[in-house]
């Protein structure tokens, strides 16, 4: 029982850190320097239409699927 | 019914951590996409197969938190490739694709809902996906949340009162991170169960056969109803200082691994490097390079030892051991670079790719003078072809 205790404060403990951690974060890049991440040969998806096409080429002969990326997101450049 | 349970408890998991992912986190900004318009002809050539047509996207914001988005893509197929060759007769079909979204930005996050229909005269399939995604830690990260479902419907020409179901469910997670101020990284976690008929109904397996002239004949194939996988992949980005001979320039380099496996046995490996080079008057060059490799589903042989020698058989040399090399590239020259009319920006590309497949356990058997069994290997080669215009308005 004591030690069933001990493990649900030590994970109380544990996530109210990573909580305040999350909270103090700074971000270590600031947005004036980001030029370079913004510039669009820095996107994943520069050409989605092309992408997704090359992607269905690949599904359709390979036995491995998904995880290919295009879910949105970026950098949060602009 | 206890798979059904299990997948209702993990659906009712990911909306919870959507809810309180969205309500967590303090608003800030989302970024919608760019208006665009794009248009693009397919070419696919290889192993017997032609693959031709086309595909237009359009995306455009309306007011300024909700973006739609329209897909029209299509398949017009003439396929006279090895399986067809030798168990079938060549045939030709047309798939087509419609697919709308739309996006909805809330302070820092974006939620995403769509919805596809793709029809070919033997195979129907529906597909509705929602997806979150938010910025925090002051944009330096971006985190996703997907689901989608697809109902399919299989047929068989061959036969009219054929139909069979596939039930299929995708789960994604994904993160997105900027490193530093010159490479940003994103990782993608995908979990896919399929349920239902999951094998070519054309298709067909090779056993020897002592009876036959040839030495062997061929059998339905017989495939599990289930299947789940696992795909992690990681990709990556770097912006390269670049001094030419005459000018400064900048280039990106970018690198990708995936790592999947399923239930059926497959592990497959596939790893991609590329690299994108900006030239003075709009000209910009990629160059690319892709390794993949797979083993074998369990249940696949390219030659059973006899009828019927176990539960489930394939002989799909999408399910054999295999490897693939790729190499390729796009040319884009940007046409419109500082707005036209109502055209902010304007390119025209064009994107070529070779692929080399090597089979190592799958026989080409329009040899017809090698033994049974010792027929050579087989392989290919595909070349695909893309032009495309792309319109940011």
């Amino acid at each position: 029982m004591t030690v069933r205790i001990k493990s649900t404060s030590l994970f109380m403990v544990a996530c109210s850190l990573l909580l305040s951690a999350c909270a103090s974060v700074e971000p270590w890049v600031k947005p004036y320097e980001r030029a370079h991440l913004a510039d669009p040969i820095m996107n994943f998806q520069r050409n989605p239409v092309s992408s997704s096409y090359m992607t269905h080429v690949y599904q359709a002969r390979e036995g491995a699927r998904g995880a290919e990326g295009g879910h949105g997101g970026g950098c949060g450049c602009n | 019914m206890a798979v059904v349970v299990v997948v209702t408890r993990l659906i009712k998991r990911c909306l919870l951590v959507m809810c309180l992912l969205c309500g967590a986190v303090p608003t800030l900004a989302g970024v919608l996409p760019d208006d665009r318009a794009d248009a693009l002809y397919h070419s696919y050539d290889g192993g017997g197969v032609e693959i031709t047509g086309p595909s237009v996207l359009v995306l455009k914001k309306v007011g300024q938190n909700v973006a739609l988005s329209g897909n029209y893509y299509v398949d017009s197929i003439s396929s006279a490739s090895i399986d067809v060759v030798t168990t079938a007769s060549k045939y030709s079909e047309e798939r087509t694709e419609y697919s709308a979204g739309a996006d909805y930005m809330h302070g820092n996050s974006i939620m995403s809902v769509s919805y596809t229909n793709s029809e070919e005269d033997d195979y129907q399939s529906d597909t509705a996906s929602f997806g979150v995604s938010m910025d925090m830690f002051g944009n330096m990260t971006t985190v996703s949340l997907g689901y989608a479902r697809s109902w399919d419907t299989v047929e068989n020409n061959n036969d009219p009162t054929f139909s069979k179901d596939v039930d299929r469910q995708n789960f994604k997670v994904g993160l997105s991170q900027v490193l530093t101020r010159d490479m940003i990284m994103e990782v993608n976690y995908e979990l896919i169960t399929d349920e239902g008929f999951l094998n070519n109904p054309y298709r067909s397996a090779r056993y020897v056969d002592p009876n036959s002239s040839i030495g062997y004949s061929y059998e339905p194939e017989i495939y599990p109803n289930t299947r789940t996988s696992n795909a992690i992949a990681v990709r990556s980005i770097y912006y390269l200082p670049y001094r030419a001979a005459t000018s400064e320039a900048t280039v990106a380099a970018y690198a990708e691994y995936r790592y999947f496996d399923d239930s059926w046995n497959i592990t497959a490996h596939n790893i991609e490097i590329g690299y994108v080079h900006p030239f003075p008057a709009g000209w910009v060059f990629e160059g690319r390079y892709r390794y993949y490799t797979q083993d074998a589903a369990d249940f696949y042989s390219d030659l059973f030892p006899r009828q019927d020698s176990q539960n489930f058989l394939s002989r799909d040399k999408e399910l054999s051991k295999f490897t693939s090399n790729t190499i390729g590239f796009t040319v884009s020259y940007d046409f419109v670079q500082n707005g036209w009319y109502a055209i902010d920006r304007g390119s025209i590309n064009f994107a070529y790719d070779h692929i080399l497949f090597d089979y190592d356990d799958f026989r080409d058997l329009r040899d017809t003078n090698a033994a049974v069994g010792k027929e050579p290997l087989y392989d290919f080669s595909a070349d695909v072809a893309q032009v495309f215009v792309s319109i940011w308005f």
